[in-house]
């Protein structure tokens, strides 16, 4: 059976994101065993990785860099051996360069980009952007499949004072507004990210999660 | 663009919801986890859970609660109500809420904002302001349920807090909560112009016009309504309707 682990670095509780793992598969009929853990070898025998994150950029990555053998096995599944990787809110910023937030952090790098404060046009906006937001693709992506996107399309759950800026537009997935573009999804190949949390999102989590679980980059 | 949201809030004694939820088709009105099922159901932008439990040691079936919620409901939960430490925010975040809120703790100690924001990340933190205007555009802290004044001015105490990094404030209108007489919108739009951070209206919201005028007049981007939800007079998808067709954006109900 497919096992699909979510990576436990001490960032939040991820018995809810688990469940919603566990949901998806159970509505999507895809036989899945879904696995909460920070040890680098579930991390090797997982089929496909998904890297959650709350609250500030460095200390997220302080705390994956603490995890003995983490990293090192995550640059070899994804990067190496191409398993489909998933990153979430911070986890998905944790790709880029490097962080910005209050002082400059590097991330994994393996998205081309800074993490930087979201400065909607209209400064009346509040900070954090949080909330239910429509999202718009670039292009189209495996993980979008079948989900209504656009101004009239299904609402992805946002919180977040940061995002990423992909120095390659190619690498932007979708974005959302917020008086200004906003990355609400990035990737490439076998890694994608999620500004937003799918495990929050209700419909459009649960299929963007299932499409994940299907995903054959 | 993003949508203004609507949060039902239950308020929660000993694991059971206090006030009567009038659902139908729901199996126990009393449960927490079947009541936040039922508002999930009918699109909900997010749940509140305010612990009012009695004793100490009833405090640890919230945590139960707010588990088996989280289990079931792939939807952000706010859980609030006798936080004043560090550990209890940990162990409700441990068991699934997605946002602590906190109250009287903020008030007789702002440092502990700013020590919850670092340790957990302002995303999760939410400081909830009860105030009542004392005299006209005078607005102060009351805690203890609205029996105690603090002599503290709640704008201030609302910019104070957004800059020592509470993510969120969950503003009731002490004066009008429970009169179903609407918000008080000249505090709701005191504390909103006041801070960059989202401002939750809640207190005294009694028809679905309430709701149009906490978005439209008062500036918040949240409304938070209990007694009109729970004894049935409106349903969760009505009100969004209703505040989308005045103009509000809003998240349409999904089936």
């Amino acid at each position: 059976m497919m096992k699909t682990v979510i990576i436990d670095y001490g960032s939040g509780n991820l018995h809810s994101a688990h469940k919603a793992f566990e949901r998806a598969a159970h509505e999507a009929g895809i036989k899945a065993k879904i696995i909460v853990s920070n040890k680098p070898d579930d991390v090797e025998k997982a089929d496909r990785i998904v890297l959650p994150g709350v609250g500030a950029f460095k200390d997220c990555r302080n705390g994956l860099m603490a995890v003995e053998g983490l990293r090192e096995a995550l640059q070899t599944q994804v990067i190496v051996h191409g398993k489909p990787f998933l990153g979430i809110c911070v986890g998905m910023q944790l790709m880029a360069t490097r962080g910005v937030e209050h002082e400059v952090t590097p991330g994994l790098g393996w998205i081309a980009g800074d993490v930087v404060a979201v400065r909607p046009a209209d400064p009346s906006l509040k900070i954090p952007h949080m909330g239910w937001n429509t999202i718009h693709p670039h292009g189209q992506h495996a993980l979008l499949d079948g989900i209504l996107t656009g101004d009239d399309g299904l609402h992805a759950y946002f919180v977040h004072s940061y995002h990423m800026q992909p120095t390659l537009q190619e690498d932007v997935i979708a974005t959302t507004d917020y008086a200004g573009d906003v990355t609400a999804m990035v990737g490439y190949d076998n890694i994608v990210g999620t500004q937003f949390h799918p495990e929050k999102s209700q419909a459009l989590g649960l299929a963007l999660i299932a499409n994940f679980l299907r995903w054959r980059p | 663009m993003l949508k203004m949201r609507l949060i039902p809030c239950l308020d929660v004694k000993d694991g059971r919801v206090v006030k009567g939820v009038n659902f139908v088709d729901l199996r126990d009105a009393g449960d927490p986890v079947e009541c936040a099922r039922a508002y999930d159901a009918a699109g909900a932008d997010e749940l509140c859970f305010l612990d009012i439990t009695a004793t100490h040691e009833n405090r640890g079936t919230m945590f139960d609660v707010v588990k088996r919620t989280a289990e079931q409901c792939f939807m952000p939960l706010t859980v609030g109500g006798g936080v004043r430490k560090l550990d209890d925010i940990r162990n409700l975040l441990l068991a699934g809420a997605d946002k602590v809120s906190i109250n009287s703790a903020a008030v007789s100690d702002r440092q502990f904002v700013k020590q919850a924001a670092t340790k957990f990340g302002s995303q999760c933190i939410v400081v909830a302001i009860d105030a009542k205007e004392t005299s006209p555009g005078k607005f102060e802290i009351f805690t203890h349920g609205g029996r105690k004044e603090t002599g503290i001015d709640a704008v201030d105490f609302a910019r104070e807090v957004a800059s020592l990094g509470a993510g969120e404030i969950l503003l009731t209108s002490m004066d009008r909560d429970g009169t179903g007489k609407g918000f008080n919108i000249p505090l709701t739009r005191a504390i909103a112009d006041a801070v960059s951070i989202p401002v939750i209206a809640s207190g005294g919201v009694g028809t679905l016009d309430h709701l149009v005028e906490g978005i439209r007049d008062g500036h918040a981007t949240a409304v938070l309504a209990a007694s009109i939800f729970h004894f049935g007079t409106f349903k969760i998808g009505e009100a969004k309707a209703y505040m989308q067709a005045q103009g509000i954006p809003m998240r349409s109900v999904v089936a």
